[in-house]
């Protein structure tokens, strides 16, 4: 039994351990002996083939799109960093992603305040205080839930969100229009607002998914000493599983924020984009990275799709960023929970 | 486990405790309030009432359970209350988007609707159908289900059964970046080599390659996840009779994990079928049959919704179509999902454990 383990462990670990599986040390062995049978000499250049393939499809794309992008940037007459504007097919071309940076960033932090509190509280919902069978039964819907393609939650968004908005953004504009931020001159609730409203609903299933996982698996013994010291379930909540699930919550957070960031089709319904940075949220206008490529994309020439190209290679820097720091919060939870298991 | 908590004994071990109607007592209070001050004030959004009766509920409760119970209960009870908040909330939408897409849905989805294409009937007006849809998102899936599918396998062959060194760690760590990729950088990255480079026009293969690029790294990953699942004694127990490394990986390993890899399969188609950005750069979207997906635009399903939403000018002919599409885009995912839930169960890889 003890062996069997150690030895899953091997394989499980076998990219990562210096220590060879004993099935690749069985390999080994025979080639070391030189009497390779012509048939695993086969699947090995097929398996290794098909892996090399995925590592040629990554650097073609990371090539084609730096090499397209340096084509338009090199022809834009002003700083792609900091130009309000969107304007690649003029004889003198000028465009720069200041906007799109503003809007994917606001309309994903927007996001991220409104689903992680309430997709915590799901979690928690399902794994601590709903009846268990309701709980597994939520956790089966929102599973499914997290399926559903995001074209729909657009028509959704689109169709039924916004004619929604409108009280709430009347009322936001009454008792918060003083600040600015939330000041609405009264046009159609297609703001960044409201796409952000729309991602978290979005990545709310997503989240919540995860972050059950991690507070499933949070140790009982903990809890039941604490209920055991007389602690009521909050405070079990709050002194075990919440510390135990910390780090869990945050990568499946960053996950979220990674979709809400190259979200296009629910913005692309939602929003009414323009090219400038209105200084309340419930304005219509801006644009976030991945909607202005969908919606420019029809009417550009050339140039225009190597500008629209530059500004995906920059949303794609900035997904890689953030799924890489997620991976990294994952990666240091897994190392914690294996000394722990 | 919770229950035995607050189990009522008699004796006084125990300190006063709120009757277990209370919160429903609460919530029935807060909703009568909300809704009533709402009613007063001529505010119409259920969104506001909502969210009033939800305020008034989360500060009830922790008046009530303080003046009873003390404050430690009574937090323990606002964190129940806005845990039970935070869920409703987000059925509310969840619900509604349900809700909604089947009930308009339904209003054209019909036998006429599924086999008939929108050729010749513009978009303001009503008729037509998804036939030309369906067809296009099965031909562009199927072609990425073709290509990722082997690639993907053999890939988390490589990693689990060889992957040693250098190689298999890139691998391991580009096939994570590969899972971040959004789906319109993929089609951005063939719109720039296929289109742009190459010359090639619009058509359905061009779309299936954006697929296979986002489809790819979820076969990998499950396939990867279910090989590691296979215990290493059967491993053994086959190298030891002399059976060779490939036919073991073929006879043994491959069908020990079958179900597993099922379901990842499944799962991935369900998920890139839902894919709109990549397909509305690379296919184009037409409103004709076009029965060869490599050559010319054609139709998808999810692209459909996109443009009888956008460019119909807000015609009710064109937003029924889109919901019916809509919901048949939801039924084809779903059946996919509960497919591959139930070949996991039935096919659950056994592991001795």
């Amino acid at each position: 039994m003890d062996i069997s383990t150690k030895n899953t462990k091997n394989t499980g670990d076998s990219d990562a351990s210096p220590s060879p599986s004993p099935a690749a040390g069985t390999e080994q062995r025979r080639a070391a002996r030189g009497a390779t049978r012509p048939g695993d000499r086969v699947f090995l250049a097929l398996s290794r083939g098909s892996g090399i393939f995925l590592l040629v499809v990554m650097a073609a794309i990371a090539v084609f799109l730096s090499y397209r992008s340096v084509l338009a940037i090199s022809k834009d007459e002003s700083n792609f960093l900091t130009t309000f504007e969107w304007n690649p097919v003029a004889a003198e071309p000028s465009f720069g992603i200041a906007v799109l940076v503003y809007g994917t960033v606001v309309s994903s932090i927007i996001a991220m305040v409104i689903a992680v509190p309430i997709a915590v509280g799901i979690a928690l919902f399902i794994t601590h205080y709903a009846p268990r069978r309701l709980g597994g039964a939520i956790a089966y819907v929102i599973d499914l839930l997290a399926a559903v393609p995001s074209i729909v939650y657009g028509l959704w968004g689109a169709l039924v969100l916004v004619p929604q908005m409108e009280g709430l953004y009347g009322w936001l504009d009454e008792y918060f229009g003083w600040t600015g931020i939330l000041d609405w001159q009264g046009g159609a609730p297609r703001s960044l607002f409201t796409v952000g409203i729309l991602l978290a609903i979005m990545i709310l299933p997503i989240i919540t998914n995860v972050s059950r996982e991690v507070f499933r698996q949070a140790p009982q013994m903990h809890q039941e000493a604490a209920l055991a010291l007389g602690a009521t379930r909050w405070e079990v909540i709050r002194m075990s599983v919440l510390p135990f699930g910390r780090s869990g919550v945050i990568s499946a957070s960053m996950l979220g924020l990674g979709r809400a960031l190259g979200e296009t089709m629910a913005v692309a319904t939602v929003l009414s984009p323009s090219f400038e940075i209105k200084a309340s949220l419930l304005d219509p206008g801006g644009g976030t990275f991945a909607q202005n490529i969908a919606s420019k994309f029809s009417e550009a020439s050339e140039m225009g799709r190597d500008a629209l190209i530059a500004s995906g290679l920059v949303l794609f820097v900035i997904t890689l960023l953030v799924n890489g720091a997620a991976r990294a919060i994952i990666a240091r939870r897994a190392e914690y929970s294996g000394a722990n298991a | 486990m919770s229950q035995s908590v607050n189990v009522k004994r008699p004796g006084d071990l125990q300190g006063a405790t709120l009757p277990k109607w209370t919160p429903w007592a609460i919530a029935a209070g807060s909703i009568a309030l909300g809704v009533g001050i709402s009613a007063a004030a001529g505010l119409d959004s259920s969104v506001q009432w909502g969210l009033m009766a939800a305020i008034f509920f989360v500060l009830g409760s922790y008046g009530v359970a303080a003046r009873v119970e003390g404050r430690r209960q009574a937090k323990d009870r606002v964190a129940t209350s806005l845990v039970w908040v935070a869920f409703l909330l987000a059925v509310v939408p969840l619900v509604s988007l349900m809700w909604e897409t089947v009930e308009r849905g339904v209003k054209v989805l019909d036998g006429y609707f599924l086999s008939h294409s929108m050729g010749l009937v513009t978009d303001t007006e009503p008729g037509g159908g998804i036939y030309h849809a369906i067809l296009g998102t099965l031909e562009q899936v199927g072609i990425a289900t073709v290509i990722s599918v082997p690639i993907g396998i053999l890939t988390a062959v490589y990693l689990v059964e060889y992957g040693r060194g250098r190689l298999a760690q890139a691998v391991t760590f580009f096939v994570d970046v590969m899972t971040g990729i959004p789906s319109i950088v993929a089609g951005l990255f063939v719109l720039s080599f296929w289109i742009l480079i190459l010359d090639m026009g619009p058509s359905g293969f061009a779309g299936s390659m954006a697929l296979t690029i986002l489809m790819l790294p979820v076969v990998v990953r499950s396939t990867e996840e279910m090989l590691k699942l296979v215990p290493n004694e059967l491993r053994e127990a086959s190298l030891a009779l002399g059976v060779p490394k490939w036919r073991t990986i073929m006879k043994v390993v491959l069908p020990t994990s079958l179900g597993g890899i099922t379901t990842g399969v499944m799962l991935s188609i369900a998920r890139i079928t839902g894919e709109t950005a990549p397909v509305l750069l690379l296919v184009w979207g037409s409103s004709f049959i076009n029965t060869d997906p490599f050559d010319g635009p054609q139709a998808s399903l999810p692209m459909y919704i996109y443009l009888q939403y956008a460019n119909s000018g807000g015609s009710g002919a064109a937003y029924d179509r889109a919901w019916a599409a809509a919901l048949t885009l939801i039924a084809f995912v779903m059946i996919l999902n509960l497919a591959a839930r139930g070949v996991a169960r039935w096919k659950a890889p056994k592991t001795g454990r």
